[in-house]
């Protein structure tokens, strides 16, 4: 049977290592290409390049990073941030990347799902959700709203309902990313996570909020999720790609543990 | 040299980085001549079985890697390319190349919580000694993205199985034909080790 997945993310401004805390304070704190090496060799099972400026910024897309990568990371290797084309997507795809995350543009046109799932094939097309709490109304009923641009711009979207919506128009996979949780080490927001794994036939990874090996965990058991992202927890030398996943295999999850 | 056939089939370069990785030179060609005359093939491919057996039929690439199969040039198919080796496929109700008798289903389960694609991490598990798959260790898996599943009508030609839900094959070979329906090219070390084995393989299988 499938093994969880345990996915590194690197967001990456101007071709640098970043990380953000909830959203905003981004620091740089590597190379990239270096990074993505070391986790491969130490048994990671997916990589993600996020360009987290792409798109409030414009285009930036570090083709050259994905490339370079691309020649030394033999796992799939999936690239997001301001695609906004399919075009945008064949680029990618061609520097290296397997899979394509759309983001804030699929929000804005759904159609460029739809496109991608097209041109590339559903399962190399993930939609990438950031979402945070809100009051539960009639407009939001799942109390989770759909944010777009690096965080920075609410768009009175159900989070459940646009799932719902990128899995009909072809999303192979949904990135469950939590506003609220991410950058603060307490954990993955368990309950959005379940919910939208519920509620879709396609696989839903886990991203924000990660600091400790039982967060990890916790989302792929009680918040069902197939994979889970991390970046601070293995970015600062906090713990190993290996480390984790011998943890969760130690608590009984089923993870790749042989590289 | 090996040529990796190139038909619109999705993406050729990860399959070349691969190979160069085990320090094997690759050519992506999708010229019947340089097929026929390759001293290995590489027949990978993602994507749907109608679209890809037109492509092959446009540009005479389908009659071109029967020759080189029926020649005994060792030939490795992934993903698509294994599917699409057998004789049908359910998928847009495909006739395919058919060097093996079988065809490919759409992977029907029962459990609702299991998802389709298969889509992640799997083992493999050899079910007969086949000299590509010689390296394969207890514990090592491999990486997959498929919603159809191959059948072969012989069962002897079925060589590694996997379990999803049910127990199906993920590696199949005959004679000079070896093909695995995980990708080698994004299955790490193991993947890797499996390409250096193809490279070395001189397309006959010992008893």
């Amino acid at each position: 049977m499938l093994s969880k997945r345990l996915i590194a993310c690197l967001d990456v401004r101007d071709g640098h290592l970043a990380k953000s805390i909830k959203f905003v304070d981004t620091r740089n704190i590597g190379d990239p290409v270096a990074k993505a090496r070391e986790y491969y060799v130490d048994g990671l099972d997916e990589l993600v390049f996020y360009d987290i400026t792409a798109s409030s910024e414009g285009r930036r897309i570090i083709l050259d990073v994905v490339e370079a990568v691309a020649e030394q990371v033999f796992i799939p290797l999936s690239v997001g941030g301001g695609v906004a084309s399919v075009a945008d997507a064949t680029d990618l795809r061609l520097a290296g990347a397997e899979k394509i995350n759309v983001n804030s543009a699929a929000v804005r046109r759904p159609g460029l799902i739809a496109e991608c799932a097209e041109a590339i094939g559903d399962q190399n097309v993930v939609l990438s959700m950031d979402i945070r709490r809100v009051d539960r109304s009639a407009r939001m009923p799942s109390g989770y709203e759909i944010v777009i641009n690096g965080g920075r711009k609410p768009m009175g979207i159900d989070a459940l309902e646009w799932a719902k919506q990128g899995e009909r128009l072809g999303a192979g996979e949904l990135v469950v990313n939590s506003i609220d949780a991410d950058g603060t080490r307490e954990g993955y927001e368990l309950s959005l996570t379940r919910m939208l794994s519920e509620a879709v036939r396609i696989p839903v990874i886990a991203s924000g909020g990660a600091g400790e090996p039982d967060h990890l965990y916790d989302v792929l058991t009680d918040g069902k999720a197939d994979a889970a992202l991390v970046a601070s927890m293995v970015h600062y030398g906090d713990y190993t790609v290996s480390g984790l996943k011998r943890h969760l295999h130690e608590r009984g999850v089923k993870m790749r543990m042989s590289w | 040299m090996v040529v990796i056939v190139d038909y619109d089939a999705g993406n050729l370069k990860s399959v070349e980085r691969a190979c160069r990785e085990v320090g094997l030179s690759a050519e992506i060609s999708s010229d019947p001549k340089r097929i026929r005359s390759a001293a290995r093939i590489i027949f990978p491919g993602v994507g749907a079985a109608g679209s890809a057996m037109r492509s092959l039929a446009a540009s005479g690439v389908d009659r071109a890697l029967v020759n080189a199969f029926e020649a005994g040039t060792p030939i490795l198919g992934i993903c698509l390319g294994l599917q699409i080796s057998l004789e049908h496929s359910e998928e847009n109700d495909t006739d395919t190349l058919g060097l093996l008798p079988g065809e490919v289903r759409r992977f029907r389960l029962d459990d609702p919580v299991l998802k389709v694609p298969h889509m992640g991490w799997n083992a493999v598990r050899v079910v007969r000694p086949h000299p590509v798959l010689d390296g394969i260790q207890q514990g090592d898996e491999f990486y997959f993205v498929h919603a159809y599943r191959p059948i072969p009508a012989n069962s002897a030609d079925v060589i590694a199985e996997s379990v999803y839900e049910g127990p199906f094959c993920s590696a199949l070979g005959r004679a000079n034909y070896v093909a695995t329906q995980f990708h080698p090219e994004k299955s790490g070390r193991a993947g890797l080790s499996l390409l250096e084995r193809f490279v070395e393989w001189d397309g006959r299988i010992d008893a």
